[in-house]
C-alpha cells in the first residue's frame, strides 16, 4: 500500500466525522444539552406554578444551601445507601453464587433455571413492582405461605419497607450480575481450578483464593454498572411505597421528584438531581480507581 | 470494503430516519392538546377537556356530565369535543396540569381546578381572566353564592374559574356500630362535644366490636389534599389556630399544630385507625367510602359530604340503605370552645388555561354545562353541594340524603388561605400528618414542618406562635 498523502487523510477523516454525525447529534440532543440545562436551572427558583412560574430568576446557590441544611437530604443520603449497599449485596452475591453453581451443571438444569431468573430481569420496572406488591401485600402470597405454617402475617411493606424494596430490586437486577459471572466463570481455566486441587484446596479454597481473584475485574466492572442503575431507581420504590411510609424508603430520587414535581419547586428539584449525579460520579471514580490499581 | 461502505450508509440513514421519528413522534403526541391539526381537517374547533378521573373512566360522574353535556349543546355540530382526563392520584393531577397549561402545544381549552390550585395557577400566568365573560352571564350576578365567587376571584380581583362543586366535611358514623357500642342509644344522633368524645367513642367501638376499624381519617401522602384538608385542617381549625397568621405568615410551630397532630398519634397509637398499609396509600379515600363503611367494618369517618356520590345508583358502589345507617356529624373544636362545631369548605371550578385555542366556545360550553337542566343531575351524581341557588332550592335535588345538614355545615364553613403557596404548603402538611401515623413523635415531624415549610415559602415568611 502507497503512502497516503495529506490530503487523502483529510478526505478520509471527514468521511468518518460524517458518519460519526449522527451519533454525535444525538447525544448533543439527548444528553449534553439537557445535563447543560440542569445545571443552569439548579441555580434558579424555576417553578412548576406559582409567581416563580413566571418570573424564573437566577438566585446563585440558593437551592443547595437549602439542600445541605435540609435534614431530609441527609435522611434521602441514608436511604440511598442503605438501598444501594442492600441492592449491591444481594444482586452480586445470588447472581455470583447461581453462577457458580450452575457452572458446568446438565444443560437441563441450566435452561430451566437461567429463565427464571431472567424473567425479573426482563420485566419492566413497574411489572416487578406490582409483582412484588402482590408478593408482599397484607393478604399476599408471603403471608399466605407464613399462614399456612402459622406464622402470623407480617405487615411487610409497613413493617420492613426498606428491606422489601431491596428484595424487589434484587429480584429484578440478579440476573444481570448472574450472566456477567457466568461469562467470567467460563473463562477461568479449568487447569488452575484443577492444579489447585490437586495441591490439596478444598472447594472453599479454590472459590475464594483461585476463583475469585481471576474474575476480580468483573466484580468491579459489575459493581460499578449496578451501582449507577441503582442509583437511578424511581419507578420500583415510587410505586411500592411512594418513599413512605413517612420518609423511611425516599431515596434522592424519590425526594428529587417530590419536591420537584409534586412540591412545583423545579429549581429546587434540579440541585438535588445533580446532588445524585456527583454521588454516581463519585462511585464511578472510586471504581475506576480500583480497577486501575489492579 | 464495499459491504462495509453500504452497512456504514444504511446505518447513518437509520440513524437519522430514528431521529427524525422522534422529533416527528414528540410533535404528534404535543399536538393532541392543540387544535391547528383538527381544524384544519374538518373546519370546526376543538374544545380539550381535563379533569382528574379516579379510575372510573367513562362511568365517572364528571365524564358524564361532560358527555351529556356536550351531547344536549346545541352547538355540537360545530364544535367538537375530546375528553382527555388525566387518570391520577390527587397529587401527581396538580403536578401533570401544570405541565400541560404551561406549554400550548399541550395546554386543555378547559381545566378543572381544585380551589387552592387556583391561585398558584393564576399567579403563574396560566388561567384566563373571566371578567368581560362572566359579565355577560346573567347567571353569575343572580345564581350563583357570593362566597362560591370569592373562591375562584384572584388576588387582583378578577374571576379565573366558573365554581361548580362545593362540599363540607364532618364525621360519617355508622348508627348501628355506635349503638351497639353503648355510644348512642338506637335512633339518637351522635353529637360528639370535644375531640375526647371521638376517642372514647373509638375506645367503646374497639372494646365491643373488635372487628370494627373506629376511626378512619385520610393519613397519608398518596391521599395528597384530601389529607391536609379532610384531616390536618379540621383539626387544626379545631384548636381555633389557622394555617396562617393575621399578617400573613405560615405558622410553622404552635400548641395547636401539637394538639392537631397528638390527636392522630393518640388515634393509631391506641388503635384505632385502620392498617397503615390500608390509609396510606392513594385509594385510601375509595377504601373507606366504597368498602369499609357499606361493608359495616367501620364505625366512623372523618370525610367529605361527596362520598355520597359513591352510594347513588349509578355510583361506583350503590348503598340504598345509606341514609338509614349513616349519620353525618359535625366535627366539634378541641376541647367544646366557641364555635363549638368545625368544617372546611373546598370546591372545584371550570377555567379556561391562558393557552387555550378555543376560548369563546369553551365559555359558551361552560354556561351550557352550569346549565341547571345539565348541572343538576351531575351535581347530584357527583354527591357535591350545589354552587347555584337555583339549583339547591331544586327538589331532587334538596331530596337528596344529607344534603340538607351538608348544605347547613356550609353556612359556617372555613375556608383554606386564598394564598399562592398553599399548594406548596400542603405537601408538606401531608408529609408531616403521614410521618406522625408511622411513629414520629410530633415534636419532630412539627420541627421538619417547619424546616420544609421556610424553605418553599422564604425564612421571611414564617412565624411561631
Amino acid at each position: 500500500m502507497a503512502r497516503p498523502n495529506r490530503a487523502a487523510v483529510i478526505k478520509d477523516e471527514a468521511k468518518k466525522s460524517i458518519l460519526l454525525l449522527p451519533a454525535v447529534l444525538l447525544l448533543l440532543c439527548f444528553f449534553i444539552i439537557p445535563i447543560v440545562l440542569t445545571v443552569y436551572y439548579s441555580f434558579t427558583n424555576l417553578a412548576l406554578s406559582g409567581a416563580n412560574a413566571k418570573n424564573v430568576e437566577f438566585i446563585g446557590f440558593e437551592n443547595y444551601k437549602r439542600m445541605l441544611t435540609d435534614p431530609s437530604t441527609m435522611t434521602s443520603i441514608k436511604n440511598t445507601l442503605l438501598f444501594l449497599v442492600g441492592s449491591l449485596l444481594g444482586q452480586s452475591i445470588l447472581g455470583f453464587l447461581i453462577a457458580y453453581f450452575m457452572k458446568g451443571k446438565p444443560k437441563g438444569l441450566r435452561s430451566v433455571v437461567g429463565p427464571c431468573i431472567l424473567a425479573g430481569w426482563v420485566m419492566p420496572e413497574i411489572v416487578v413492582a406490582l409483582c412484588c406488591m402482590a408478593f408482599f401485600k397484607d393478604n399476599g402470597t408471603m403471608n399466605m405461605i407464613l399462614g399456612a405454617v402459622h406464622i402470623p402475617a407480617v405487615s411487610w411493606l409497613f413493617k420492613h419497607p426498606m428491606m422489601t424494596v431491596v428484595i424487589a430490586n434484587v429480584w429484578h437486577g440478579t440476573a444481570f450480575s448472574m450472566l456477567n459471572f457466568q461469562s467470567a466463570l467460563d473463562n477461568v481455566s479449568g487447569d488452575i481450578e484443577e492444579a489447585a486441587r490437586v495441591d490439596g484446596a478444598n472447594r472453599f479454597q479454590t472459590l475464594i483464593r483461585i476463583i475469585v481473584p481471576c474474575i476480580k475485574d468483573t466484580i468491579a466492572t459489575n459493581t460499578m454498572l449496578n451501582t449507577l442503575s441503582t442509583l437511578g431507581v424511581f419507578g420500583l420504590i415510587y410505586a411500592m411505597t411512594g418513599g413512605g411510609p413517612g420518609s423511611s424508603t425516599t431515596t434522592l430520587p424519590i425526594f428529587m421528584y417530590n419536591q420537584g414535581l409534586k412540591g412545583l419547586q423545579l429549581g429546587y428539584g434540579t440541585a438535588i438531581g445533580m446532588l445524585i449525579l456527583i454521588v454516581g460520579a463519585v462511585c464511578s471514580v472510586i471504581y475506576t480507581r480500583i480497577l486501575k490499581d489492579q | 470494503m464495499k459491504m462495509k461502505k453500504v452497512m456504514g450508509l444504511s446505518l447513518a440513514v437509520v440513524m437519522a430516519a430514528g431521529l427524525a421519528a422522534c422529533g416527528g413522534g414528540s410533535d404528534k403526541e404535543a399536538s393532541t392538546g392543540g387544535n391547528e391539526k383538527k381544524e384544519a381537517d374538518s373546519g370546526k374547533k376543538t374544545i380539550t377537556f381535563c379533569f382528574r378521573d379516579d379510575g372510573q373512566g367513562e362511568d365517572g360522574a364528571l365524564w358524564k356530565w361532560i358527555q351529556n353535556g356536550y351531547d344536549t349543546w346545541d352547538k355540537k355540530d360545530t364544535v367538537e369535543l375530546n375528553i382527555a382526563p388525566i387518570v391520577a392520584q390527587e397529587g401527581d393531577y396538580f403536578t401533570k396540569v401544570a405541565l400541560q397549561l404551561a406549554d400550548k402545544k399541550t395546554c386543555p381549552d378547559l381545566v378543572c381546578e381544585d380551589t387552592f390550585q387556583l391561585p398558584n395557577d393564576v399567579s403563574a400566568g396560566y388561567l384566563t381572566k373571566l371578567d368581560d365573560y362572566v359579565k355577560d352571564y346573567e347567571d353569575w350576578n343572580t345564581s350563583y353564592y357570593e362566597s362560591m365567587k370569592k373562591g375562584v376571584t384572584g388576588a387582583d380581583g378578577s374571576v379565573y374559574g366558573i365554581p361548580y362543586c362545593t362540599d363540607t366535611r364532618g364525621l360519617w358514623y355508622n348508627r348501628d356500630i355506635l349503638a351497639q357500642a353503648g355510644v348512642i342509644s338506637e335512633g339518637q344522633d351522635w353529637e360528639p362535644k370535644n375531640w375526647n368524645d371521638i376517642l372514647d367513642a373509638c375506645k367503646a367501638v374497639k372494646e365491643k366490636c373488635p372487628d370494627v376499624v373506629p376511626f378512619w381519617c385520610n393519613s397519608g401522602v398518596a391521599t395528597g389534599e384530601a389529607t391536609s384538608m379532610q384531616t390536618y385542617e379540621m383539626l387544626l381549625y379545631g384548636t381555633g389556630e389557622r394555617l396562617l397568621s393575621d399578617d400573613d405568615k405560615w405558622i410553622v410551630k404552635s400548641q395547636g399544630i401539637l394538639d392537631s397532630l397528638n390527636f392522630l398519634q393518640d388515634i393509631y397509637t391506641n388503635g384505632y385507625g385502620p392498617d397503615l398499609s390500608l390509609v396510606l396509600n392513594g385509594q385510601a379515600s375509595n377504601t373507606s367510602a366504597r368498602e369499609y363503611l357499606p361493608e359495616g367494618k367501620l364505625a366512623i369517618s372523618l370525610d367529605g359530604s361527596w362520598i355520597t356520590g359513591n352510594w347513588t345508583d349509578t355510583g361506583a358502589a350503590p348503598w340504598p340503605e345509606a341514609k338509614d345507617v349513616l349519620g353525618f356529624a359535625s366535627m366539634p373544636t378541641s376541647e367544646g370552645q366557641d364555635p363549638k362545631t368545625i368544617t372546611l369548605a373546598g370546591g372545584w371550578a371550570l377555567s379556561i388555561p391562558e393557552n387555550a385555542d378555543a376560548k369563546d366556545e369553551t365559555f359558551e360550553f361552560i354556561k351550557h354545562l352550569m346549565d341547571p337542566e345539565v348541572y343538576t343531575d351531575a351535581v347530584i351524581a357527583q354527591g357535591n353541594i350545589a354552587t347555584r341557588q337555583d339549583v339547591a332550592g331544586d327538589e331532587t335535588y334538596s331530596a337528596q340524603p344529607f344534603k340538607q345538614i351538608a348544605t347547613e355545615f356550609l353556612e359556617s364553613a372555613d375556608f383554606r388561605p386564598q394564598n399562592d403557596k398553599y399548594s406548596t404548603v400542603t405537601t408538606s402538611i401531608q408529609t408531616m400528618v403521614e410521618s406522625v401515623v408511622s411513629g414520629t413523635s410530633p415534636e419532630d415531624a412539627m420541627t421538619q414542618y417547619a424546616t420544609d415549610v421556610a424553605r418553599a415559602v422564604g425564612d421571611d415568611n414564617v412565624t411561631e406562635k
